[in-house]
């Protein structure tokens, strides 16, 4: 037992930090929300290419890095802190956990390399309990046409969708049960519709499947079954990595304007009112922070039962939520009048974190499925 | 960064259960969960036979250097083993504060001489001591002790003041005092460490009746008490320095222990829901999940908080040791009201139901987490000042 970091692990870190600090700065994403793609093509290029990023959490077979959830984990707590426009989230962090988790193996092995090698970029919807995987289902149809599938039906709100090579969709079939499917992005019948969002450094958008043919089937029947405890677990483990590091960016912003911000003759940093609610800030904060990590250990731990790594990240989603929102009106509160405006960055943070507060699930919802563990 | 045990760490764990199987039954039995704050008036003899039945099975100061009498367990065997004896139901451990406190001291601070009187007393679970810090008008501000001491002709020493909030004083033989030795010094400046036993003419223990209705805490009166020359730790006018290197070895690895602890408060919580109905409440199960998710953070958090830092910061200075006291304490407040609005009107009525009575006694103790070791107010200060880097409160200057 050990808690902490591997040489290599504090490395990822530190690489994750310096290059975001640097790409993923406020200006870059305020200019990547104006694009209609939602990010900045050559910056994906380089993280996903150069960087090698995608490949961290897949496995060897696939041509990963074979590393697992703890080093996926501190590149999206980067990820999250400067807010980054990218479809890696989509892609890396739910995509390639989806296939990983509930593809059979001629799925995997057809998408999980290019994955890997940046090459393909893949969406879904943020789909965490039950009752949004039966939704989702339930709106799409697919019906089988000799060795094809043939895919009608709605699906909303899939992240970086636009950009997206493949969209990966859950479907009811026309023999009954369930199954998941990739759909090309390009391919005739698909209809996508951008949204506008509040929160622009996550864009999505909704697709209508009219007759759609080059439908693959991603799952076998049991591999869904069997997968989505642990799938939903790691996609929430590693939002709630994301919010981790947006709240601790919050509540950096607030400390640092507090230190320059003088009334009454001193800086606001010195008001006992203030002091103590950045501190209370980064208890919750640094809570979160040995959950996430926790969670991210537990979660690479060899024989980890899938049911208990649900509950505790389910848990964990839950206070990253409430951790991240509490943390952003904070700072907006805190900065005083500027925080209402456009060009300081707290209303940024605080959209995201009012955004990612449904995603895989809301608080309420997750804190009853704990309970129910619980109590029965 | 792994969870698994390895194979040894299994072993030890197993070693620990069975010990504690065999030895906590029979007359020892009914000690299972009881002691410990907020019941620390349980059973003090028999708990004080158990501190001696630890020492025969070489289970006191596990984490002491073989030197001292210890068994020089690493973080992890430490862990391990506050772990299972929690889990085991073991009983507050009427020596802690011999073994977690004054004994460490001692082995960084003391003299040869004091090593050799003390520290095999508590290893035995012979000698029990008491700490002598809070005064009515140093509490928060620690610093300002107003308790005297001076040096008379043959070397000894006497002590003139008052303590309080003193545990366990009237069970204890030792107490260690913080006293001015320099007459007008202010603030840190000019304290000794002053060891004195506790039964002696110069000194009265009165005690304090809590809003829960027990006195685990005291008064201690000091009039001319005396402690012998040689027992001043560390030089005189240096008190604090030895007093702060005590409160850092506060924050150890029996947190662990700690957790375990609540996590079987909250399983008689969720006993208590199940039984009465209000399991089925919506509300009351949402925050039965949020007290286990604090469970699930508190255990991570002490594990970060004893892995080595990787920049050598001191574990004092450590972001998650620095939130610790405060997230624990105010977690378990909470529990405190979550466990009597479980129970409802059934919680209203004094109890002598073992299902029921340490939860009302939680409820009440946990009231004084908020306040004792660094009040919550204090604690916010700490972490902006230290965590933050935030400008510190104003002080007088001295």
């Amino acid at each position: 037992m050990s808690f902490a970091f591997t040489e290599d692990q504090v490395l990822i870190r530190e690489s994750a930090e310096n290059f975001l600090g640097d790409a993923s700065r406020s200006d870059a994403v305020r200019a990547a929300m104006e694009t209609t793609l939602g990010y900045d093509e050559s910056l994906w290029q380089r993280l996903a290419g150069e960087l090698g990023w995608c490949a961290t959490a897949i496995a060897e077979e696939y041509d990963g890095l074979g590393l697992g959830p703890v080093e996926l984990v501190l590149i999206q707590e980067q990820a999250g802190r400067r807010l980054l426009c990218a479809p890696f989230f989509s892609t890396v962090c739910m995509a390639a956990t989806a296939v990983q988790q509930l593809g059979g193996h001629l799925a995997q092995a057809r998408f999980l390399p290019l994955i890997a090698a940046g090459e393909l970029r893949m969406s879904l919807p943020m789909l965490g309990t039950p009752a949004q995987w039966d939704a989702a289902a339930a709106t799409v149809r697919a019906h089988p046409q000799g060795d094809d599938w043939v895919l009608d039906g709605d699906v909303q709100q899939l992240p970086d969708a636009a950009g997206a090579d493949w969209l990966l969709v859950c479907a009811t079939l026309s023999a009954g049960g369930r199954g998941l499917f990739a759909v090309p992005a390009a391919a005739a019948g698909v209809q996508l519709t951008s949204r506008q969002t509040w929160d622009a450094t996550r864009q999505f958008a909704d697709v209508q499947l009219s007759g759609v043919h080059d439908a693959v089937r991603v799952d076998t029947a049991e591999s869904l079954a069997g997968g989505i405890a642990r799938c939903s677990a790691l996609m929430r483990l590693y939002l709630a990595a994301e919010q981790l590091g947006a709240a601790q960016q919050c509540l950096d912003l607030t400390v640092e304007y507090a230190a320059g911000r003088k009334q009454f003759g001193r800086v606001i940093a010195g008001f006992q009112a203030v002091k103590h609610r950045c501190a209370e800030m980064m208890v919750k904060i640094e809570a979160l922070r040995s959950a996430v990590y926790g969670a991210a250990a537990l979660a690479g731990s060899e024989d980890v039962d899938s049911a208990a790594l649900a509950m505790e990240c389910a848990a964990i989603k839950a206070l990253a939520s409430d951790t991240f929102y509490s943390c952003a009106q904070e700072a907006i509160q805190l900065h005083g009048g500027v925080g209402f405006t456009w060009e300081y960055d707290p209303q940024l943070y605080f959209k995201r974190a009012q955004a990612s507060s449904h995603w895989f699930g809301s608080a309420e919802a997750l804190r009853s499925a704990v309970a129910d563990r619980l109590l029965g | 960064m792994r969870l698994d045990p390895t194979p040894e760490d299994e072993a030890f764990r197993e070693e620990i259960a069975s010990w504690m199987r065999k030895h906590l039954s029979g007359r020892f039995a009914e000690l299972k969960h009881r002691g410990g704050p907020g019941d620390e008036e349980a059973f003090p003899e028999l708990r004080k036979e158990w501190e001696r039945e630890l020492a025969a099975g070489d289970w006191t100061c596990v984490g002491w250097p073989d030197e001292y009498g210890g068994r020089a367990l690493s973080i992890e065997q430490q862990v391990i083993f506050h772990e299972e004896y929690a889990r085991a139901g073991g009983p507050g451990r009427m020596g802690h504060i011999g073994e977690g406190l004054i004994g460490p001291a001692l082995i960084k601070f003391g003299t040869t001489e004091q090593k050799q009187c003390f520290l095999p007393e508590i290893v035995a679970g012979r000698e029990f001591w008491a700490q002598g810090y809070s005064e009515p008008n140093a509490g928060s501000d620690l610093a300002n002790v107003q308790t005297r001491c001076w040096q008379e002709a043959d070397g000894s020493w006497r002590v003139q003041g008052q303590k309080i909030w003193t545990s366990l004083a009237h069970e204890s033989d030792w107490v260690f005092v913080l006293a001015r030795c320099e007459p007008g010094s202010k603030g840190n400046k000019g304290l000794a460490f002053l060891l004195l036993p506790l039964d002696q003419p110069g000194i009265e223990i009165r005690p304090i009746r809590q809003m829960s209705g027990g006195s685990e805490f005291n008064e201690v009166f000091f009039d001319g008490a005396v402690a012998q020359a040689e027992h001043i730790v560390g030089a005189p006018g240096e008190g604090w320095k030895v007093a702060m290197g005590l409160l850092e070895v506060e924050r150890g690895v029996s947190t662990l222990g700690q957790q375990m602890h609540f996590a079987h408060e909250l399983d008689l919580i969720i006993a208590a829901a199940k039984r009465n109905g209000r399991a089925s409440d919506q509300a009351i199960r949402a925050r039965i999940a949020d007290a286990w998710t604090g469970l699930r953070v508190m255990r991570y958090n002490a594990l970060r908080m004893l892995a080595p830092s990787e920049n050598g910061a001191e574990l004092g200075l450590k972001r998650e040791a620095l939130i610790y006291k405060y997230y624990w304490s105010n977690w378990h407040r909470d529990l405190g009201k979550l466990a009597m609005d479980v129970l409802g009107v059934e919680g209203d009525i004094v109890s002598d139901d073992p299902a029921i009575r340490p939860l009302q006694q939680m409820f009440f103790f946990s009231r004084a987490d908020t306040l004792y070791a660094g009040t919550n107010e204090i604690q916010l200060n700490l972490i902006a000042e230290r965590g933050l880097g935030m400008p510190r409160e104003p002080r007088p200057a001295n």
